[in-house]
Parts: structure tokens; sequence; C-alpha cells
């Protein structure tokens, strides 16, 4: 990782919700993070249900209003909502939602929802529309029939690849996916992967992945950042996350993964069990925010917030106990 | 598969045949299902969205909608027809006799009522002894929150579904099944809307509290990880047919069955090494599904003879059934080519 040729870089990002009828609570989605983006990487965000990671794609492509932070693509700042952002940056960052049954406009053809894009920021001529909706169209592997069908009349799988033909509509350099396979069936999801890893080698991409899956992060993700009540527990290399996960969190999760083969049986941290659930984000622990499920938690733990620690080049942990070099020790025992 | 009698088995499906009556026609989706489960055994059945999964066990629970026919077939649990059952019959079945844990505990559990008063609704008409007195559905209601390690029974009995977490509905609902004896549970994807890590704690639950009460399980899922940790015995259903069946170790050490195979390799292993393409094609249109085996279409292998007539179940294995033809190639490794 000599020399990283970071597209997008967020520093410090926040974004608290207004709790109604209250105004001195807030619902804390994201609290606080940094990550970077290199040029054709893909970094894997994962966490629970209410861990923000949604949250944190809205706010890289502007959908909503960070409180606090700051979000430079290519060393531009684009932490301005939405509506003032131009044009020309609207068009290098595009998102693939969750559900393309609700995604997509159920009163519109194919062709209309693939030529909407065209039209907005201009891409070509009007009359080459067919054309390049055509070529999108190849670039998926949708037979040109569909053209004129609605989303309606499409299988789950073949939805999502028209919402993934519209995001590379304006040629982006980043696309965020927001889960876009957890509505899918396994043998979809597979041809769905399999299509956006070879558009990133063929078009030099960028992903933001959202997911809760981590066995398909291993698949997908060059790195993994996991997050936790809106922060980031750790983030690592794929490689070094799935070898040597540090934080006690990312241990609990890859040992409640269901496998399929003795070999990733293997793999999952034993010591560890799942325990509790994720807690409000309106009121958020104090001192390390995962004290409350965390078998090793001590008294540091419940008062003072951990430091992001690096453990290896890249690999960094939020946690008392994650030393440099040495990984997870817990202090005073054996 | 039918050496063993029948009063062996808590439920033994025989040939099922159910259709949909549509606007267009009926729409023929099981297509001779055979499927039992022996006292105590957890089985799994294990498909993609509407392969039949659901309408299997709902025909076993007699809870099917009210468009959906049976064309033919058998359905025996505890040694009697379910088919031919008298309503009363069915009624006590229902009450006493098979429980069902939904997929959504939102939509299972009824909004306006607490969850005491619901689980205690179970109690009454389950005909326990003392079923009618109050205490005793108290005592066994808060007995049952506790067996599935909710903290503070009392105060869950008092919320309403929608105070509580989504982990926390779904244990009600597996406390609210096993609140009184069952022969058979059926869970349907109970954990298909959770995180994975309360995934994990549900499915442990269920597992501890089905083993303690010694009832059988039929567990639906899509998921063959989950399959694994669950399952005593695994059948793989495919558009209306269980194509392979197999003990739970067995299954995942050889699977022969060509969609069993492509579904393996769908799958994402935390151990790295890529997923495959996918499987081609799409399930087959009900209405007017391919005559011969309906994996035909999609599969890389298929001959001619596939496409004539449905494959039987042949056993490579003790227990091992799988619905191929070509069963023999693949033990042989033949079928590594493509035809």
């Amino acid at each position: 990782m000599a020399e990283r040729n970071d597209i997008l870089v967020v520093k410090g990002m926040k974004k608290y919700f207004p709790v109604q009828g209250s105004k001195d609570k807030f619902v804390r989605a994201i609290d606080g993070i940094n990550f970077t983006l290199a040029q054709g990487e893909t970094l894997g965000l994962v966490g629970e249900s209410g861990s923000g990671k949604s949250t944190t794609a809205y706010n890289v492509i502007g959908m909503e209003e960070m409180t606090e932070g700051e979000v430079t693509f290519r060393g531009q700042d684009i932490s301005m909502p939405l509506s003032k952002r131009p044009l020309a940056l609207k068009k290098e960052i595009q998102i693939v939602f969750q559900d393309p049954g609700t995604s997509l406009n159920p009163q519109r053809t194919i062709y209309d929802i693939l030529s909407l894009p065209l039209k907005i920021h201009k891409v070509c001529a009007p009359r080459d529309y067919v054309k390049y909706v055509a070529a999108l169209m190849d670039l998926v592997e949708l037979p040109y029939e569909y053209m004129y069908k609605y989303p309606a009349t499409l299988g789950g799988g073949e939805r999502q690849m028209v919402a993934i033909a519209r995001a590379l509509a304006t040629a982006p350099s980043l696309i965020v996916l927001d889960e876009p396979t957890s509505a899918l069936d396994v043998s979809v999801q597979a041809k769905i992967i399999n299509t956006l890893l070879r558009l990133q080698k063929e078009m030099d991409l960028s992903y933001l992945f959202i997911t809760h899956d981590l066995s398909l992060m291993r698949n997908m993700s060059d790195r993994v950042a996991i997050m936790y009540l809106g922060r980031i527990a750790e983030i690592a290399p794929t490689q070094s996350f799935f070898q040597n996960p540090q934080h006690p969190y990312t241990k609990m999760l890859l040992s409640s993964i269901p496998v399929v083969s003795e070999e990733e049986e293997q793999l999952k941290p034993t010591q560890i069990h799942s325990a509790g659930e994720i807690p409000s984000p309106v009121n958020v622990p104090t001192g390390c925010s995962f004290h409350t499920r965390c078998p090793f938690a001590r008294d540091i733990c419940r008062e003072k917030d951990p430091e992001m620690v690096e453990f290896e080049a890249g690999h960094t942990v939020r946690c008392h106990f994650c030393q440099a070099g040495k990984g997870f020790v817990l202090g005073g025992e054996s | 598969m039918t050496q063993e009698n029948k009063n062996d088995f808590v439920v033994d499906v025989r040939n099922l045949h159910v259709s949909f009556r549509t606007f267009k026609g009926y729409t023929h989706v099981l297509n001779g299902v055979n499927l039992n489960v022996r006292k105590r055994e957890r089985i799994s059945i294990v498909g993609e969205t509407g392969c039949g999964k659901t309408t299997t066990v709902y025909s076993i629970a007699q809870i099917l909608a009210q468009n959906a026919r049976i064309d033919s077939g058998e359905i025996y649990f505890n040694g009697r027809n379910v088919l031919t059952m008298p309503n009363k019959e069915l009624k006590a079945l229902r009450a006493s006799g098979v429980s069902v844990i939904f997929q959504d505990p939102i939509a299972s559990l009824n909004p306006v009522f607490t969850v005491g008063s619901q689980m205690k609704e179970v109690i009454r008409y389950s005909g326990v002894e003392g079923a009618g007195d109050k205490k005793v559905q108290e005592e066994r209601t808060i007995a049952a929150l506790k067996e599935t390690h909710l903290p503070d029974p009392e105060r869950i009995m008092n919320s309403y579904p929608f105070q509580l977490s989504g982990g926390m509905r779904q244990r009600i609902c597996i406390a609210m099944s096993l609140s009184t004896p069952r022969d058979l549970v059926i869970a349907d994807e109970p954990t298909t809307n959770l995180d994975v890590t309360i995934q994990d704690q549900v499915l442990k639950t269920l597992k501890q509290r089905v083993q303690e009460k010694e009832s059988a399980l039929i567990l639906i899922t899509h998921s063959l990880g989950v399959a694994r940790q669950m399952a005593d015995r695994i059948y793989v259903m495919y558009a209306g047919n269980m194509v392979e069946t197999a003990r739970s170790g067995d299954l995942f050490r050889r699977y022969c069955h060509p969609y069993t195979q492509g579904l393996m390799q769908c799958i994402p292993k935390l151990s790295g090494g890529g997923i495959s393409e996918g499987i081609p094609g799409h399930l087959p249109n009900y209405m007017d599904p391919p005559p011969g085996c309906r994996f035909a279409p999609r599969c890389p292998y298929a001959v001619p003879e596939c496409r004539q007539a449905q494959p039987p179940l042949y056993e490579i294995e003790p227990e091992h059934y799988v619905s191929c033809y070509r069963y023999r190639d693949q033990a042989s490794g033949v079928m590594g080519e493509e035809v």
C-alpha cells in the first residue's frame, strides 16, 4: 500500500438525526468516521442493521446533509448536500439501492429508466439514446427486447441489473452499492457479483460496497470496514481481516456466520459467542460502545472511548486491548 | 423410502401434488413431493424463492391459501391422514400437534394484544392439564419466556410486539410454539430478517428448545449454512420437487444433483476463492412446467431422457437419495464433462 491513489477521503463524518419531541436528544447514526477509497478499489462496509452503513452511503452521495465532517472526492470538497452539488460531480458518483422493486419507477419502461440519466447529464445526443441504452444493456447482459418492458415484468436479478446499468449510464468512477444482493437468491447474487467484478475491471471503477454478509465481503472486497453504532470498529485489507481479526465484535460476527464446509469452520473464532443486541443509537453506551456485549470488557472500556490503534500496516482497530504489532492482548491477565 | 412403517414418522408426505388456481388457470407447484420426519428429528428444506418450500409445510399444517388445490398424494401426521381428517381433528392437530413459526414475527403477532395475552391463548386451547386455569397459563408463559433466554419475562408479557426488537419477537414466537408439548415444530425462515449475530442466538435457542421438548423440527431456509448448522437431514428442493436428500454430513461431503452442485458453487465462502457464475436460466413457469425433470432446461448435463419423464429418487448411500437420471455418471465422475 505504498502509493494510494485515493479518490474518496472521508474525515470525521457525523450524522445526527433529531429525536422528535426532544431538543437535546439525537440519533447518532454516524459518530465520527474516517476512511479512504482508492481508484479501482472495493471497500466493504459491514455491520448490523442500525450501525450506520446506509447513512454513510447516503452522506457520500449527498442524499443527506451531514452534521459534521469533510468528504473529498479527487481533492474536491463534496460535503455539501445534493442540491448544491455541481452536476459534473453527481455524474461521477452513482448509487445502486438494495431493493430494485422500489428503486425503479414501475410506470416507466426500461428504456425510459436508462435514458433519463443520459438526458440529465447530456451524455449523448437524443438520437443516439437507443444506441447508448443498448450498449448499457450489453454491459449487464440484458437482452434488447427488455427495452420496452416494465420493471414489474422482470425478475429480481434482472431488475437489479437494470439498476446497475442505470448507475453506469453516466460513466461514473465511484459507485455506492447499498446491499445490492441482499434481497436476492444466491444463484442470482452470484451472477450480479460476477458482473460487478467484471465491470470494475473493465472500467476501473471504485466501489463502496455495503452489506451485512461477511462471506460475500471475503470474495468481493479489497478492504473491509466493520461498523458498530456509527463508528468503525476495525478496518483492514481483506486478507489480514479474515486471517487475523482483532476486535471482539469482528470475532463475534465471524463466529455467527453459518458456513458450509469444515475449511470455513476453521476460520471462525471459537473463544467468543454472539450475545446481546445492538443498543439504540439514541443512548450510545459510554466509553467503548461495544462494552455492553463484549465478553472481555473491563472498567476502562466502560469509562474511556478507545483510540484507533494500528495493528499492522493498514489494519486499524478501535479497542483498548489491541496493541500495535501484538494484536489483542488482555492487560493484567494471561 | 417406504420400507419403514408410516407410524415411525411424525410426518410422512407421499407423492404430493398441489396446484393453485389463478386467473390464467392452474399453476402446478408441487410435483410429487416425498418427505418424512422421524420423532425428535430435525430436518431442513433448502431451496430458492418460489420453489415450493412453504407450500409443502403449509400442506402439512393444512393452512394453505384458499385457491390451493391438493391434486393427489397423502400426508400422514402420526400415522393419520391429514387430508381425510374431519375438521374437529384438524383443529386439535393445530392446537396441540403442530406449531408454526413464521418468517415475519411482526406479521404473525397481533399488534393490538400484549405478548402475554397471546401466549396464554395458545396454552388455553392446547389441551394441556389445567389449561383453563389462569394461574397455570401465567406460570407456563413465564416459564416458556425464561426458557428462551428472554430477560425480564414479566415486563415482556405486558409489552406489545412493536415495543420489542426483531430478535426478541422471534424468540417470543419460539417460546409460544414450544410453551406446550408439540410433536412437530415448523419454522418458516425464522431468521431471514435478522442480523447474523441475532440469527445465531435465535437458531441456538430454537435448536435447544426443540431438543428439550423432544419435538421434531422442519426448518425452511434458503441458506445451506443454516441448514448445516441446524438439521440432521436436509432436503434440497427445486421447482416443486425434492431433488436431493441426505444426512447433513453426507450432503456436504458428496452432493450429486446438478442443482445442488450449482447452489453450492454460488455460495460465497468465508475462505474466499470467488464464486461461480450462478445458475443460468429461471425457475420454470408453473403454469406449463417442462414434462421431464424440471431442472433439465437449466441443467448443463441434461440428456434427452431428462426431458421425457421425471426421474425417480435413486438411493446412492443410506438415506441419500437423488432425483437425477445421471446420478451414476456423477458417482463415477463422468458428469464433470458437459454433454
